[in-house]
């Protein structure tokens, strides 16, 4: 290994932003070498959004700053290869698959690169399909991105940079947009394509145990600026650093560490299905017995009731048939299923925004038909993923009072209103600030705190936690859950975001295919091979872990492990 | 490598016009004068062209006149698409000096904006588009001019308020965040 | 949304020609409807429209709805002219025979019916030239077009750029509407003007600033892509030259100089009926 040159190779590499103060990178020793597969983590903030804008080019060529130390790629220094020169050697998947399709159409994207550097036409033409072929999306080339699944654009976005035979493909965030099941087979193709063509693939990505679906050689964990760790999975995973970074680690590993257990890297910890339980069977099956679930009261009041509900957009073809079920008051239930199954068409006909075809949807036992969109969004708050596609001053606590100045409530009372919103969703001190100074998690506590100051009986939130980090995404869901159990009210999330349905929610309503096929406990969904496989959700890891300990009730292993979680979360 | 027309541009020339044709569809009529109502699109194309210059405002104006009543309307209007690029590069040629970018769209800047949009939309409107009708349709000339002038009465209010509301709300977008202080 | 025009793949001879051409007969026949007011040539025209509207296979159900609304444009248009002027006829063709007199200078002459026929016939020769140019044409291939009759391609491909990205912007409008309705912004009529621009502009404002977010994401994403490092580029979805299409633009501009010249023959661009 030693006598291969590097294909990357930071040296004492430190960078600075123009506009910023500090630098974003400190003292980056850092070698990678040619066919190696890496995978890149730290929270956002981190800098290793920065350390991948270094190699693509984008730093310094769009984002100008200042540099120390070195960085060779392929041998070569960046400055002199210009972003165009890098591009032939780096190909970079966006996290926004929706940013990177820029041709109208699949065979049109793919070729982009080639239009740029005036290859022929008949050339063109069969290296695209070529290419085509390697990443599936053959049977597509005609298709506008409209017509696209996520996981197809995504595909597409590999192809157009595979297209240049680059050396290194570097991923930054592929999961971030995918459904469960498209990721894992994303995870999939890139590992396929990384032996199948001798390149070289770097994955920044923090859903760790997701990433870590197929092997990867090394892990570089980013903290601060600074490369905390290189090592290999199973050495990093029985670490600690994972944790000390703000990292989600694997769900499995949580659960062997909260048994007591001290996880060794000779069990091979990175994959589940390969790992060597057997050290730790005992303790495991152990701590299951003496966890006990204190059960909970049902609560019967009706919020939403949804009976016989159905729509669609072309007589024939149905989005939704026969839709069944209720909302209870102070519940927090998630709705979970692939993009497309129709989970976003329910959310806009209980708003109003979509009229259905036959069947009834009841408020605290109303039917609601009758109602306007904005009759409704006084008890029914919609809050939307992107924060920045709802606010619409620049002012958060004009923000704040849209709601109430648009239907006449007086100046005082608003005022007032408005302060109490802020208290509640922490963000008073920040009354006076224009919202474009906010983090993300914050704009998105703007966004409901718009909502919540017109008292509504339920919250409905598309996607609330979308690609953000461990921090935020707990900051997020902790405010959430402190709304629905100091304030009573009930939240409904539409969501494919496996942890949170299963650690947030203690009911799932699975949609596929314009059907609920499963109304239930989360720990039971993510038990069940069918419908997971129906509604392109995937299974826990937990319950592989139940399964290997030989403990009969996976089902029941799953929930004693969300309780005890929360437990301890909250005793912190 | 040319600063003044890279790819940013392009592609704020593309989705600028994108948001225009969309936003043909989206207006409030102002009577009964075929053709006049507020278009919220100029509002648009004012803000796209006060932050990004006269060339990407002309061909915004130009592309997404032409393919908006395209695809909408089934027709194209050319004395009506050419004053459009008309206006973009009149307000586009004092870009820089309304500073919108760099935060400090502030009173001055606003007045700036507002006196040169009224003279934009007075000269493509109450001059180009007559004119042209006069020359490609031989439409009377009454009928042109109080057209005319009902489009630039429409137009001026909308980029007014819509444009001014839209560059100042970006503006502070901008505003450096290390100014601001917790309060209790 | 509303129907909209939009290009639909059928095998026809009007389909299968570059889009050079059809983009080039279209400025042409545009540029020609504009200066000529003469009826013999405006006739001429019309009946060969609808030629090739038979010819491109065009169903009154992609182009319907659009149509209706043109016919009313026309109507409000012509009647319009009436109101504002109703001796325009007089004044160009220089007789005045009236048929049916009203109150005032309001008369029906038969020189105001002629000048509005030939208004209503310059409307409806260009109508079918834009209706088949945009049923007919793959948008993948404009973008080549406009660059090979001379646009420069930074120019082209942000009109692909466009049209890429009109069906996103277009849900993007409609889930932010949604949203902002449900907070209670109105866009009925019992709001004043004033009240309606700023409800407008809560609309307005996300739209724009997340368009914003949006091209920074494109625009990197194209340089990493190499956009804008040639002096030129290729198209993938452009289509050669034919001898069809060297046929059809000689065909074309032979007519354009013929309908021109019988326009200007007598130093006037109206037929003079009545002289």
């Amino acid at each position: 290994m030693n006598q291969i040159e590097p294909i990357i190779e930071f040296k004492d590499f430190t960078f600075k932003y123009r506009a910023q103060v500090e630098p974003t990178l400190y003292d980056i020793n850092l070698s990678v070498y040619p066919g190696e597969k890496v995978l890149i983590v730290g929270p956002s903030g981190s800098g290793k959004s920065t350390l991948a804008h270094c190699i693509n080019g984008l730093v310094p060529f769009s984002f100008p700053g200042e540099t120390t130390g070195e960085l060779f790629i392929k041998g070569q220094k960046p400055e002199k290869m210009g972003i165009f020169g890098l591009s032939k050697i780096v190909g970079t998947v966006l996290q926004d698959t929706d940013g990177q399709f820029v041709g109208l159409t699949v065979a049109e994207d793919i070729a982009f690169a080639l239009e740029n550097d005036c290859l022929k036409q008949e050339d063109m033409k069969k290296r695209v399909s070529d290419v085509a072929n390697v990443v599936e999306v053959n049977e597509l080339l005609h298709h506008a991105p409209s017509e696209l699944s996520g996981g197809q654009k995504q595909r597409v976005s590999m192809a157009g940079v595979m297209v240049d035979d680059v050396d290194i493909l570097l991923f930054d965030e592929p999961l971030a947009n995918l459904d469960p099941a498209t990721g894992k087979k994303a995870i999939a193709l890139i590992d396929q394509i990384s032996r199948d063509n001798d390149v070289t693939v770097l994955i920044i990505e923090h859903r760790l145990e997701d990433a870590l679906y197929r092997d990867v050689d090394r892990i570089i964990v980013v903290g601060e600026g600074r490369i905390v760790a290189d090592m290999s999975p199973d050495e990093l995973l029985c670490s600690g650093i994972l944790k000390e970074q703000g990292i989600r680690e694997p769900l499995y590993l949580s659960a062997l560490e909260h048994a007591g257990c001290t996880v060794l890297p000779q069990s091979k910890p990175q994959h589940i299905e390969s790992m060597d339980l057997s050290p730790y069977e005992a303790k495991v099956t152990e701590w299951f017995k003496q966890i006990e679930r204190p059960k909970k009261e049902p609560v019967t009041e009706e919020v939403i009731g949804i009976t016989d509900l159905c729509f669609s957009y072309v007589p024939g073809q149905p989005i939704l048939k026969n839709i069944n079920f209720s909302i209870h008051r102070g519940e927090m239930v998630s709705i979970v299923g692939k993009n497309g199954a129709g989970k976003t068409t329910l959310s806009n006909l209980i708003c109003g925004f979509l009229t259905p075809d036959q069947g009834e949807i009841r408020l605290n036992g109303a039917d609601i038909s009758g109602l306007s969109i904005k009759e409704r969004g006084e008890k029914i708050g919609l809050v939307m993923q992107n924060p920045n596609q709802m606010i619409s001053k620049p002012m958060i606590f004009d923000e704040i009072a849209l709601g109430l100045t648009v239907r006449g409530v007086p100046k005082d009372e608003i005022k007032e209103r408005v302060n109490a919103t802020l208290k509640i969703c922490g963000l008073y001190p920040f009354r006076n600030w224009p919202v474009s100074a906010l983090s993300f998690g914050q704009k998105k506590r703007v966004t409901i705190a718009s909502i919540l100051v017109m008292n509504p009986d339920i919250l409905i939130l598309d996607e609330p936690t979308a690609g953000q980090d461990y921090r935020h995404y707990m900051e997020i869901m902790e405010f959430l859950k402190e709304l629905n159990e100091k304030k009573g009210i009930t939240i409904l999330m539409i969501t494919h975001d496996m942890h949170l349905m299963l650690e947030y929610t203690d009911r799932a309503i699975v949609v596929a295919d314009g059907e609920i096929i499963m109304d239930s406990t989360p720990a039971k969904v993510l038990t069940d091979e069918t419908v997971a496989k129906r509604a392109y959700l995937k299974k826990t890891s937990l319950y592989d872990l139940a399964v290997k300990c030989n403990i009969k009730e996976p089902t029941e292993f799953v929930d004693s492990f969300i309780y005890y979680e929360r437990e301890l979360r909250e005793n912190v | 490598m040319n600063k003044k027309f890279g790819i940013k541009e392009v592609v704020a020339m593309g989705i600028g016009t994108a948001l225009f044709v969309v936003l043909t569809n989206v207006q409030i009529p102002l009577g009964f004068i075929p053709n006049t109502a507020l278009q919220t699109r100029a509002a648009v194309l004012a803000f796209f062209t006060a932050v990004f210059g006269p060339i990407v405002g002309a061909v915004i104006g130009f592309a997404g006149h032409a393919l908006g009543d395209a695809v909408f309307y089934g027709s194209v209007w050319w004395s009506w698409v050419v004053p459009e690029a008309v206006f973009a590069i009149i307000v586009g040629i004092f870009s820089k000096k309304y500073a919108i970018k760099e935060g400090e769209f502030g009173t001055k800047q606003i007045i700036i904006f507002n006196v040169v949009q009224v003279i934009a939309n007075a000269v493509a409107w109450i001059i180009v588009a007559p004119v042209l009708d006069i020359l490609i349709y031989a439409e009377p000339r009454n009928k042109v001019f109080v057209q005319g002038v009902s489009a630039f009465v429409a137009n001026i209010i909308v980029v007014g308020v819509l444009g001014t509301i839209l560059a100042v709300a970006y503006s502070k977008v901008g505003a450096k965040s290390s100014s601001l202080q917790k309060e209790d | 949304m509303s129907r909209i025009l939009t290009y639909e793949e059928k095998n026809t001879w009007i389909h299968g020609l570059s889009g050079v051409t059809k983009f080039l007969f279209f400025l042409v026949w545009s540029i020609v409807s504009m200066l000529t007011y003469d009826t013999r040539v405006l006739a001429v025209m019309l009946l060969l429209s609808f030629v090739i509207f038979k010819v491109s296979k065009t169903s009154w159900k992609q182009v319907g709805t659009v149509f209706k609304f043109i016919l009313l444009f026309l109507v409000l248009n012509l009647l319009a002219v009436f109101l504002f002027s109703p001796n325009q006829g007089t004044a160009i063709y220089g007789t005045r025979t009236v048929l049916v007199p009203l109150v005032g200078r309001y008369s029906i002459t038969k020189e105001q019916l002629f000048y509005e026929f030939n208004i209503m016939l310059k409307y409806f020769t260009v109508i079918p030239a834009v209706l088949m140019f945009i049923v007919t044409t793959n948008p993948s291939e404009f973008a080549a077009s406009l660059n090979k009759v001379g646009v420069s391609y930074k120019i082209s491909y942000a009109i692909a750029i466009a049209l890429r990205y009109v069906p996103d912007v277009q849900s993007d409008f409609t889930k932010i509407k949604h949203a902002q309705e449900a907070r209670g912004i109105e866009m009925s009529k019992k709001a004043s003007l004033m009240e309606r621009i700023k409800n407008m502009s809560a609309i307005l404002f996300p739209l724009i600033f997340s368009s914003m977010d949006r091209i920074d994401v494109v625009s990197n994403a194209m340089e990493l892509r190499g956009f804008g490092k040639n002096k030129r580029r290729t198209w993938y979805a452009g289509k050669k030259l034919t001898g069809k299409d060297y046929a059809v633009m000689i065909a074309t501009v032979l007519f354009a100089v013929a309908a021109l010249v019988i326009t200007f023959y007598d130093g006037n661009r109206f037929y003079n009926p009545f002289q």
